[in-house]
């Protein structure tokens, strides 16, 4: 079956999770060995996903960690006496 | 990083008999997910962080009500999400919470952006600092169901079963809102991508 871009489209987050069946999948592939369009779209999505997952995008508060385990030290040294924080 | 889950099983019977001072090791590797998770609810980083440790020391108190047949990491997921979002109704008030919390509708234009020059674009764009804080807004920006389920799965790379389940949904909702927070992403920065191949000049000198 010759697929529209719109189609693939609509299942590209399910590609990208590897959750579309065999014979869509299929499909899929063979629209995208000859749509640059829809090739385009897959990479750049896929793309913002690896940069989504790089621990640089999305950094913590410096001291984050140590102020964490402070506050946890406190609590398990007097247990519920800590409720409000400094 | 993730403990397997008999290592995982092993600490919290060792710290619920008695040897507290384990629970640091237990929680080291979800700080990071406790901080994103409340981060993507509140979108402020000092409540961020006083939510994170709220979430962590009520994870503490609470331990022995873990029950082994969900994932420690989706249990814990759970109470910075209850966390965050008591967070946001005291500062929010209710009116703002319930548009922020609405269902989906089915209208709004969820295609993706065409682009071409994709391609051409060097892997160094993707190091660029300025990408990375154009993806930083762009995810803040996104309508709070859309974020929370985005940074769950693809921040946090918990898997749909685990996504819905931490935030109380479908699994068939999640993967609907997941599909839009991409595309929506995927359509914010594809101008901003654009920008980093030569610019395309117009009649005139303007750039199209």
């Amino acid at each position: 079956m010759k697929l529209e871009c719109k189609h693939v489209w609509e299942h590209i987050s399910e590609y990208i999770d590897g959750s579309v069946d065999a014979k869509l999948r299929e499909d899929i592939e063979r629209h995208l060995e000859h749509c640059e369009i829809c090739s385009a779209i897959l990479d750049s999505t896929r793309n913002i996903l690896i940069l989504t997952a790089d621990d640089r995008t999305f950094e913590l508060p410096v001291g984050y960690s140590e102020r964490l385990h402070e506050r946890l030290a406190r609590e398990l040294e007097n247990p519920g006496q800590d409720s409000k924080k400094d | 990083m993730e403990m397997t889950r008999t290592t995982e099983a092993g600490l919290i019977a060792r710290i619920l008999a008695g040897e507290k001072e384990l629970f640091h090791e237990l929680i080291r590797p979800y700080e990071r997910m406790v901080y994103l998770t409340l981060f993507s609810i509140v979108r402020n980083e000092t409540e961020a962080e006083d939510g994170a440790q709220e979430a962590v020391i009520s994870a503490y108190r609470h331990l022995a009500s873990f029950r082994g047949d969900a994932k420690f990491s989706t249990w814990l997921t759970t109470i910075a999400i209850n966390e965050g979002r008591k967070r946001l109704r005291k500062t929010k008030g209710a009116v703002e919470d319930s548009i922020e919390e609405k269902e989906e509708s089915h209208e709004g234009d969820y295609t993706p952006a065409p682009l071409t020059d994709w391609r051409e674009i060097p892997l160094e764009a993707l190091e660029r600092k300025e990408l990375r804080e154009a993806l930083r807004v762009a995810v803040t920006e996104l309508p709070g169901i859309y974020r929370q389920v985005f940074t769950l799965r693809d921040l946090e790379e918990l898997n749909i079963e685990q996504t819905a389940q931490a935030l109380g949904i479908t699994a068939g909702v999640v993967k609907v809102r997941l599909h839009r927070a991409r595309i929506m992403l995927q359509k914010h920065l594809v101008p901003y991508l654009k920008t980093t191949a030569p610019a395309r000049r117009g009649f005139f000198g303007r750039a199209l």
